[in-house]
Parts: C-alpha cells; structure tokens; sequence
C-alpha cells in the first residue's frame, strides 16, 4: 500500500526516541511541582467572609506581635514577620526540631477592597486575628425597583 | 550525640491515644514540638496555638509525659469560612521520660499559644565536674 510508507517516511516511528521524549515531558512536569510541594506554607491562615468585613485568623504561636508586621493595599494582606529559632547555648544538645522557625511572608488575597485605616488586628493565645472592613465605596447598593404603570 | 540524649522520644503510634477510642467528634492533633537538652535537664517547647493556660494539661504516669490541649473552637458569627489551612481541635501528644528526669520538679509555662517544659535531671544523673589537683 502506497499510503502508510509515506506515513513512515514523513514520521517514522521510533518507539526508543518515543519514550525517552515522554520521559523528558514527564521530568519537565514534576520538576516544577516538586519545590513547590516541598516548602510548607507557614502560618496556617483561615478567612473568614462577611458581609461587611473580612477576617482573616493565623495561627502564629510564639511570635511576638511587635515581630508581626501586617499590611494592606488595595484587596491584598501582607503579613510577615519571624519566628525565633531556639536559643543555641553552649552545652545544649537539639534532640528534635520539628516547630517552624525563620522568616515567613504570607499574602492573602481578599474578596474585596479594604479600608486601609479601620483594620485591626488581635493576638491571644497564639493566634492572630485581623478584621478587614470593606471600603464604603465597594459595597453593594440596593437598587428598588420601581414600578411603572 | 550522646547516648542518654535520646531520653525524650516519641511515643510510638500505638501509644494510648490511639488505643482508647473518642468519644468526641472535635478532632484531635499532635502538636509539634521541639526538645532540646542540657546538662541539667531537657527543655519541652509544645506549640498549642489557640490553647488558654488553663485548658492545658501535662501529667506524668509511669514513665509517660502526656500533654493536652483543650481547644474552645472560634467561629465568627454571621461570616462564611471561605478559605481554610487550619482546622480547629484539641491536642494531645505523649512522651517517654526516662528515670533520670525528676518528674515531681518539672515546670510547665504557656506563653502565646507555646508549652514550655522545664524537666531537671535529678541530681545523680547532672555531671559532676572534677577537679584535677596539680600536686
């Protein structure tokens, strides 16, 4: 048939080449995830919607609040800050290190626009609480409908 | 490292927590902690975010350090949990003390949401330095 040799001469197939190609792509997939998967995500952050507000808690246990430096721009939260390590003191010996420490940054993105100036932020108990009010000019209006006759 | 500074270790998973079943629906996490050691003791540091001092819990049984943490879950009324990287719940881990921590003399302090244990050796087992006379 005259049909496939000219298939096979303008793409031969080459199972060998074939797989080392798909073994290229699959590298090139996972390569990319695996950092990614690799780094834990420090601290924890919930958000919580309302209608008014937003509040965004993160469990930070340890972190002096005046280590904490929050901010917000536009519908962004910024929240970074450290934790410190354990004290190395001579003669002291690490038997685990399994709690977080360093430097961390967190952005959060929020449903909606914020008033910069009326955020606040609490911290008991090892967790942070920021309450973020949404700017006057993007809440939503009610529209009344009226009736025509 | 030391041979006796393997005297905090994990407890293995089939440890009591697990052996008792719950009776709670809250869930319940093991905390993660850091140990390290001295010549006079070992230090505890639990990280037990949302606990109050009072709802923490350390005790010593045959051998066996066990802390818990009792959390009151914060909901925030008239708001959607929308995102979510933390469940809420209890804590409980256990821990093997050897003989040579002085169990009636462990100090235990929460300060934001971290457990410290201070856990003295008793005196026998603290080094004694001595002394070379030069004659």
């Amino acid at each position: 048939m005259l049909w496939p040799r000219r298939m096979r001469d303008l793409w031969p197939w080459e199972p060998l080449r074939e797989m080392q190609r798909l073994e290229r792509d699959m590298h090139r997939l996972f390569s990319g995830l695996m950092p990614a998967a690799a780094t834990r995500v420090w601290p924890p952050v919930n958000v919580w919607t309302g209608r008014d507000d937003t509040i965004v808690t993160a469990e930070l246990p340890g972190v002096a609040p005046d280590k904490l430096d929050i901010s917000v721009v536009g519908d962004t939260l910024s929240l970074s800050g450290t934790r410190e390590p354990v004290e190395a003191r001579e003669g002291q010996v690490v038997n685990q290190l399994e709690r977080e420490s360093g430097s961390f940054t967190r952005t959060i993105q929020l449903p909606y626009r914020v008033e910069p100036e009326k955020v606040e932020a609490t911290y008991a108990k090892g967790v942070l609480r920021i309450r973020l009010p949404r700017l006057e000019a993007d809440k939503p209006k009610q529209i009344a409908v009226k009736a025509s006759l | 490292m030391a041979p006796d500074s393997k005297e905090l270790q994990k407890q293995a998973a089939q440890a009591q927590p697990i052996e008792a079943e719950r009776t709670e629906r809250t869930p319940v996490f093991a905390p993660a902690a850091d140990i390290y050691e001295t010549d006079h003791g070992a230090v505890l540091l639990v990280d037990l975010p949302g606990c109050d001092e009072g709802a923490v819990d350390v005790r010593v049984e045959d051998g066996v350090l066990t802390v818990t943490g009792r959390v009151a879950p914060e909901a925030v009324p008239d708001h959607e949990l929308t995102y979510c990287e933390y469940r809420q719940g209890n804590y409980e881990r256990a821990f093997t003390v050897s003989e040579l921590i002085d169990t009636d003399k462990i100090e235990a302090t929460v300060r934001d949401g971290v457990l410290r244990l201070a856990l003295p050796k008793v005196e026998a087992a603290k080094p004694k330095k001595v002394k070379i006379k030069v004659s």
